[in-house]
């Protein structure tokens, strides 16, 4: 039971026919989502601060006079809420019509972003490509931003402000505001240029929050035209210690790109550069795919796995033969998994009886 | 780190010391961030103006190398200004008394002469910290790489444990790790000094415990650490087997590394690039990487995740484990007939004491973090809660010592290493990722402007940096970031190896290197 903590009862409202509880604080939306009754939304990310721009997520409250954004308004004891109706969902309906009259395309392909499907999804929900406006494309791609992760196409841009808010709110950087106003709203950088020249990170949660596709993941997009159905698998990025979740996103035995998992526990859908960009050193050409063995001409060479795991046996049955069990010591790796640090202090202490064994977090 | 990442959002007064997070952990750098937003005060101490200084609303623009003085000086103005927290002391830590006599001497004014630090900034930090409800420490290798590492961390302990700033949401000194699993090797008992879960090898009970376990006598005693083993290849030491590593590069004093592993009788290497390590070996064996291997990584917060491959290996590559177990099995080792990375982390949990209760299973979806002592127990995101480890909270009684290597006529300049936010270590992951170049594709020397102009130097020029130990050529970057006197470069290019320079000494506890502080002198070339 969720009790309001500073006057130590439950708070009731009615949602849709039925009572429920919530706690002081939270929203109307927030109420809902925790009793599974869906509200659509644009420009909300749960991750940031209440905004109430778009008016998709509208609710009827009794004894308002007009229905409210239920992602800012808070959930007050008594409260009787309406989340669907004829009226709201027309209303629902228009704004989609609008976004897709405004938009160059509405489909974009998944691999742009995380949250790129939901206009799409919405557009399909309500039925909403019906061509009833005939309207003027808003905001203009930016084409001559060079950058090789984030591409910036503004036509499709709704002016949600997500990828604003979550530059300033969650990472704190401030790199991409809002120039003018209404139709001419264009989402740019402080001096309207590359984001190279702002205060840009290249995190990619702009990219990653954008509900339309106009912010998308130029990495993972070169995967576009790759046949397969795109795969996604929950890891760790392999870089800092923070340990922030990902998904891989795969196509066939291809890594095309990663998005931050939202519900990452050290991360909550948060990135840096290296985990959301850097990740494609997995298939690169200079791989080592054979096991390679010194020769006598002094060179390495492509090796068998038996011959070269036997050769590096040897190698070290002959140094405890010859100089001792205090000859041979091993170096684990930072980087790579438990099991693979685990085995190798068992090689040294069950193979040796030594504790001759280290890591590399001393360089 | 004593507290959880979440609790970064908290503290009423953060401490970073030596850290550059906003680069080399800039998702925990958000935390921060969000903390400032909510009106947090955070203070900063470090050689260089970092992104995260100008985030700061105190910035100490220490000395290389001089923490220990500055936090010395902060101790004697807690003491002073009666902003030590009693009850905590009382009833928590032992030495306490002993430690407020011993801060006496060490005034403000003493540590500004060391640190270059104004004596009424180190009072203003020492005061916001005192008195801090939540007060929070952060650091990084800024602190550990230096030949007083150990006192470093001990020092701020004492803060801590002065303040009672410790065992409460929002508190804690808190080490950031730079590598994704450098918390697991250590978990997993891949260092001298202690079998899998921390368990000292000098008990005779554990060494017992393990030598039942695997079936061999094993020493109750320490062994040798990296570095000394690194100085005995050739000699005592004759074969080695490095996993991942590219010691090479990454090493203090590359060309004594260098020589080392060349006079090794047998040198294997497992790893997923052919590295300049690896082209000295006798065997270089691949690995799967990331996003092919199934496994575990804990992280600087000691949550122990699971790592999972979504595409089948480069070529024959095979896991490390693997790799390992193969070799074991080929020289008679027994207990390495493993099918799974499973079947490996289960029996890591069997014999660690901080893992009892986890087991692959239960990590699916990462909420432990460890210890976590049985199966019913929650985990522990807060450490030292109600008591510490071995009781008491312990004050250590310590002084300042310069580094290994000061500057002088000849080498007049300091020299500082580390990291930047979009190269990784050695650049075999993030290099051969592409458009990372886009951003940063070469090396530059971080020289403040004066200087540039008074050391004969041009922007976007080449110099000459030489140390006591060799020379190399950088290309210039005139930047206020560097303070004057002081240049920074990072250890990530190998055609900029700043490791040929560095090396000048180590921790006598550790033998962490003094990465951090050289002394060098800069040239036009
Ligand atoms: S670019 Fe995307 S996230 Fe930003 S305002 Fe436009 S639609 Fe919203
Ligand atoms: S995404 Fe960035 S902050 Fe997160 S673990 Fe990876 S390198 Fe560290
Ligand atoms: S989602 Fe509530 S106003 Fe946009």
């Amino acid at each position: 039971m969720i009790v309001d903590a500073t006057q130590g009862r439950a708070l009731r409202m009615t949602l849709d026919g039925e009572e429920v509880r919530f706690s002081d604080g939270e929203t109307i939306y927030e109420v809902a989502t925790r009793q599974h009754t869906p509200i659509p939304t644009l420009c909300y990310d749960p991750r940031l601060e209440p905004f109430g721009g778009c008016r998709m997520c509208v609710v009827e409250v009794e004894g308002a006079r007009t229905p409210v954004a239920s992602c800012t308004t808070p959930a007050t004891a008594g409260m009787v809420v309406r989340t669907k109706n004829v009226a709201l969902e027309k209303h629902r309906k228009t704004l989609l019509e609008l976004v897709v009259s405004e938009n160059r395309e509405v489909d974009v392909d998944p691999l742009r972003g995380y949250a790129s499907q939901e206009v799409a999804t919405l557009v399909d929900e309500y039925g909403a490509r019906t061509g009833r406006f005939q309207g003027q494309r808003s905001g203009t791609s930016n084409e001559t931003d060079d950058n090789p992760f984030i591409k910036r196409d503004y036509d499709l841009c709704i002016s949600c402000y997500r990828c604003v808010r979550v530059c300033a709110e969650q990472e704190g950087d401030h790199a991409i505001a809002v120039m003018n106003r209404g139709f001419q709203t264009q989402i740019t950088t402080e001096f309207n240029g590359r984001l190279k020249d702002s205060a840009c990170t290249f995190c990619g949660q702009c990219v990653q929050t954008c509900p339309t596709g106009a912010l998308g993941d130029i990495k993972a997009m070169r995967a576009e035209p790759l046949p397969g159905e795109l795969k996604k698998t929950r890891t760790i990025c392999p870089y800092c210690g923070v340990g922030c979740s990902v998904d891989l996103l795969t196509k066939g035995e291809r890594l095309v790109g990663v998005q931050p998992a939202m519900d990452g526990p050290a991360n909550k859908g948060a990135l840096c550069i290296k985990g959301q960009f850097a990740f494609d050193f997995v298939h690169h050409e200079e791989r080592l795919k054979t096991p390679l063995v010194r020769g006598d001409d002094g060179e390495l060479h492509e090796a068998s796995w038996d011959e070269a795991l036997d050769r590096a046996a040897d190698g070290f049955r002959r140094a405890r033969e010859e100089h001792g069990r205090y000859s041979i010591y091993g170096v684990a790796s930072g980087r790579a998994p438990h099991e693979a640090a685990y085995t190798m202090q068992k090689f040294i202490r069950a193979g040796f009886g030594t504790n001759y064994i280290d890591n590399c977090s001393r360089a | 780190m004593s507290n959880p990442l979440i609790d970064m959002e908290k503290p009423d007064v953060i401490f970073c010391i030596g850290t550059n997070m906003t680069e080399c952990h800039p998702v925990a750098a958000t935390g921060l961030k969000k903390a400032i937003a909510h009106g947090s005060r955070m203070i900063v101490a470090d050689p260089r103006k970092i992104p995260l200084a100008r985030l700061a609303q105190l910035y100490l623009p220490i000395r290389v190398g001089s923490d220990v003085a500055l936090l010395l000086g902060m101790a004697h103005v807690i003491a002073r200004e009666g902003l030590v927290d009693r009850q905590f002391m009382d009833s928590r830590t032992s030495g306490g008394d002993e430690f407020i006599e011993h801060v006496k001497p060490f005034t403000p004014e003493w540590a500004a002469e060391i640190t270059g630090v104004p004596a009424k900034d180190i009072e203003t930090a020492a005061i916001w910290y005192g008195s801090a409800e939540q007060g929070a420490i952060y650091y990084t290798l800024g602190i550990t790489e230096h030949i007083c590492g150990v006192d470093n961390v001990q020092s701020l302990c004492n803060l801590a444990l002065m303040t009672g700033n410790i065992g409460r949401e929002g508190t804690g000194v808190n080490p950031m790790r730079g590598q994704n699993n450098i918390q697991g090797a250590g978990d997993c008992g891949a260092v001298p000094s202690h079998f899998p879960g921390f368990q000292s090898c000098a008990e005779p009970e554990n060494a017992r415990k393990f030598s039942e376990a695997y079936g061999t006598e094993i020493d109750a005693e320490k062994g040798i650490t990296k570095v000394t083993a690194l100085n005995q290849c050739g000699d005592q030491i004759r074969a080695l087997l490095i996993d991942g590593e590219n010691t090479v590069v990454s090493d203090p004093e590359r060309e004594h590394c260098e020589h080392a592993l060349k006079s090794l009788d047998h040198l294997v290497v497992i790893d997923i690039f052919l590295t300049e390590t690896g082209e000295l070996a006798d065997v270089v064996l691949p690995a799967t990487s990331w996003g092919e291997t199934d496994g575990v990584c804990a992280n600087t917060e000691r949550r122990v995740q699971r790592l999972r491959a979504a595409v089948p290996p480069a070529g024959q590559a095979k896991p490390d484990w693997w790799i390992v177990s193969q070799i074991a099995q080929r020289i008679g080792t027994p207990g390495f007939e493993y099918e799974s990375a499973k079947d490996i982390f289960n029996e890591l949990c069997g014999l660690s004491p901080i893992y009892a209760g986890l087991d692959w299973d239960r990590i699916d979806q990462g909420e432990y973090q460890w210890p976590v002592p049985d199966k019913d127990h929650p985990g522990t995101p807060i450490l030292h809660v109600r008591e510490f480890k071995n009781g008491r909270g312990l004050f250590k009684i310590l002084g300042y010592r310069d580094p290994a290597e000061v500057i002088d006529d000849d080498f007049p300049v300091w020299l500082t290493t580390g990291r930047r936010l979009q190269s990784y270590h050695t650049r075999t992951q993030t290099g051969r990722s592409q458009g990372i170049d886009y951003l940063l594709s070469e090396e530059l020397l971080e020289v403040h402007p004066h200087d540039v102009a008074s050391w004969g130097l041009v922007d976007g020029g080449q110099c000459h940096l030489s140390s006591r130990r060799g020379k190399i050529m950088a290309k210039i970057k005139a930047t206020d970031q560097s303070p004057r006197g002081t240049v920074f470069c990072s250890f990530s290019f190998n055609d900029t190896p700043v490791n040929i320079l560095t090396g000048s000494g180590y921790d006598p506890v550790t033998e962490t290197a003094e990465l951090k502080v050289c002394a060098v002198r800069v040239e036009p070339a």
